[in-house]
């Protein structure tokens, strides 16, 4: 419907307005599943209705533990192919042996949380949206409000911990693994110690290096969970819908983890 | 209404039997400029089976939606317990919501669940029971709608007629006052779906609840109706006792009854516009 209220098509401009207003929508959703999930967390145990450990210790699980194994490998590859790149780029000016300079700061600052990030997004986040979507279209949800769950409570809450937990502590791992990982290849290639390369990595880093790439995981991993959450609850039309929500969470989150990043990186390096 | 239902009623406890357990004022409401309900009255009186009847569009299902605090009304009232279920605090809301039961249509078993902890989530969400006596009690939920050895099973293993069943069984899960029942008998050959309704008319002389059931098969509302609420257009056309409503002289009545098609007249105008409108 344009707005003279005839059936004509919408023009561009009415397009880009509605997508607009429909992206600031959710945004507003997002906002308030956030406050409601605090709410439920803070307050959910004098109400009698508490977030439960168990459902947080089976997010876990699956958003934590079960993805060590692909983290271990991608963060051990691209600690080899960070080593890789920054020594053939050192060797032109001969300062080669300062790569670990290099790896330790991108790894920790850059590296660990963005890739730990865009892997949990693509696994995880996914994964939250496909379950509440699914839920939706047979009525879950539903059958949750009408037996007096809520289901942000239920279902927002213990995924939001979980993911707040778990994506600070894949980071960290995937930040030892790419470290590991370069270390091996710097190791070979340099004729350098094991023990010389950990020195010089310690040397190079600093706790707030550290804390930095920690820090914006916490970010992450509130945007995962949101975007998850709020493209799962806006699916329609069945299977479909549910498999263009999935795809459309993982874009959306991806996105918004790089462009936070970038924005993350502007502003602490003012 | 049926002597055993009054009967069922009156001896339940904590229950005023003069006064409706639902009561629908006025409700009218919008899906965007469309109206879907429109100035719709209904009492449910305790202990009854009410079945609200309607063909498919016509606002039953919406009805329900606002009986169960899913939907606010545009205006009008839904009271539930004598409380107006789309005005009331989010506590009282979720103790009004521990007294009532629902069956969703496809069943809406939480897929990750067995058939037995889904039964039991209501009791560990709203009881402060140990699991043995939360087990023992799903349990007997599980033998009442005859599904025994179903507990260990997954939702996907389960057929229509038991995941309608499972459905029951997790509605009542908490002894309700009052059972919703969205379709109970949809979907289903006639001999189960017979035993569901069988079932529902059980639970009701068991447990004396209120039974408000939507639905379209017209065998399964007469077999378990004690009053029939008929919807068309969004409007309630009659609210009466089964024979009242096969009595009932109103064409849509009995459109709805001897299955006949609505066909509306064609405006050759319009339906060229329809045809033409956006290619010519």
């Amino acid at each position: 419907m344009s707005t003279d209220g005839t059936d004509t098509p919408p023009g561009p401009l009415e397009r880009i307005g509605r997508g607009a207003a429909a992206r600031l929508a959710e945004i507003g959703y997002a906002a308030t599943l956030l406050a409601e999930s605090v709410m439920w967390l803070a307050l959910g145990s004098f109400r009698r209705q508490p977030v439960h450990i168990s459902q947080i210790a089976r997010q876990g699980m699956e958003i934590g533990v079960l993805a060590v194994p692909i983290v271990t490998v991608l963060a051990l590859a691209i600690g080899v192919m960070l080593a890789i790149q920054g020594i053939h780029s050192l060797r032109t000016f001969g300062a080669e042996a300062r790569v670990t300079t290099g790896i330790a700061l991108s790894v920790f600052r850059e590296f660990g949380p963005l890739i730990t990030a865009v892997l949990v997004a693509g696994r995880s986040g996914s994964a939250l949206t496909a379950r509440i979507g699914t839920m939706r279209i047979s009525q879950e949800i539903d059958a949750l409000r009408v037996m007096g769950i809520a289901p942000v409570r239920y279902l927002v809450s213990p995924a939001l911990v979980a993911m707040l937990v778990m994506l600070p502590l894949l980071t960290f791992w995937s930040e030892m693994m790419a470290v590991a990982g370069a270390g091996l290849f710097v190791v070979a290639e340099l004729d350098m110690s094991l023990l010389t390369y950990l020195e010089r990595i310690l040397d190079a880093t600093r706790v707030n290096d550290v804390f930095h790439g920690l820090g914006k995981s916490l970010i992450f991993a509130v945007l995962v969970t949101l975007v998850g959450v709020v493209n799962g609850a806006s699916v329609t039309g069945g299977a479909e819908g549910v498999g263009r929500a999935t795809t459309r969470s993982v874009v959306q989150a991806i996105s918004l983890i790089v462009f936070t990043d970038m924005v993350f990186a502007f502003i602490v390096t003012r | 209404m049926t002597a055993h239902a009054d009967t069922a009623a009156e001896t339940r406890m904590g229950t005023d039997v003069s006064e409706p357990v639902i009561a629908v004022e006025d409700l009218t409401t919008h899906f965007g400029q469309e109206r879907i309900l429109s100035d719709v009255n209904l009492d449910v009186r305790p202990g009854e089976i009410m079945v609200i009847m309607g063909a498919s569009g016509s606002g039953k299902s919406t009805l329900l939606y606002h009986l169960l605090g899913l939907l606010s009304p545009t205006s009008g009232t839904a009271r539930i317990l004598g409380r107006d279920i789309a005005t009331i605090g989010q506590a009282e809301l979720t103790r009004l919501r521990c007294r009532m039961g629902v069956a969703f249509q496809g069943g809406a078993l939480f897929s990750s669940m067995t058939v037995g902890e889904n039964i039991m989530l209501p009791l560990q969400e709203h009881t402060d029971l140990d699991e043995t006596t939360m087990r023992i009690m799903a349990r007997m939920k599980i033998e009442v709608v005859n599904l025994a050895g179903a507990e260990a099973l997954m939702p996907s293993q389960l057929s229509g007629g038991m995941a309608k069943r499972a459905a029951l069984a997790r509605a009542i899960a908490m002894d309700p006052t009052i059972l919703f029942c969205d379709e109970p008998s949809a979907g289903l050959d006639p001999i189960v779906a017979a035993a569901i309704d069988q079932l529902i008319l059980d639970l009701r002389a068991a447990f004396g609840m209120t039974v408000v059931a939507v639905t379209h098969e017209l065998e399964s509302a007469f077999a378990i109706a004690d009053r029939i609420c008929v919807i068309d257009g969004g409007e309630v056309v009659i609210v009466d006792t089964v024979e009242s409503v096969r009595a009932c002289a109103d064409q849509r009545v009995q459109d709805l009854l001897n299955r006949r098609v609505q066909v509306p007249e064609v405006d050759p105008d319009a339906y060229l516009h329809r045809l033409t409108a956006d290619l010519l």
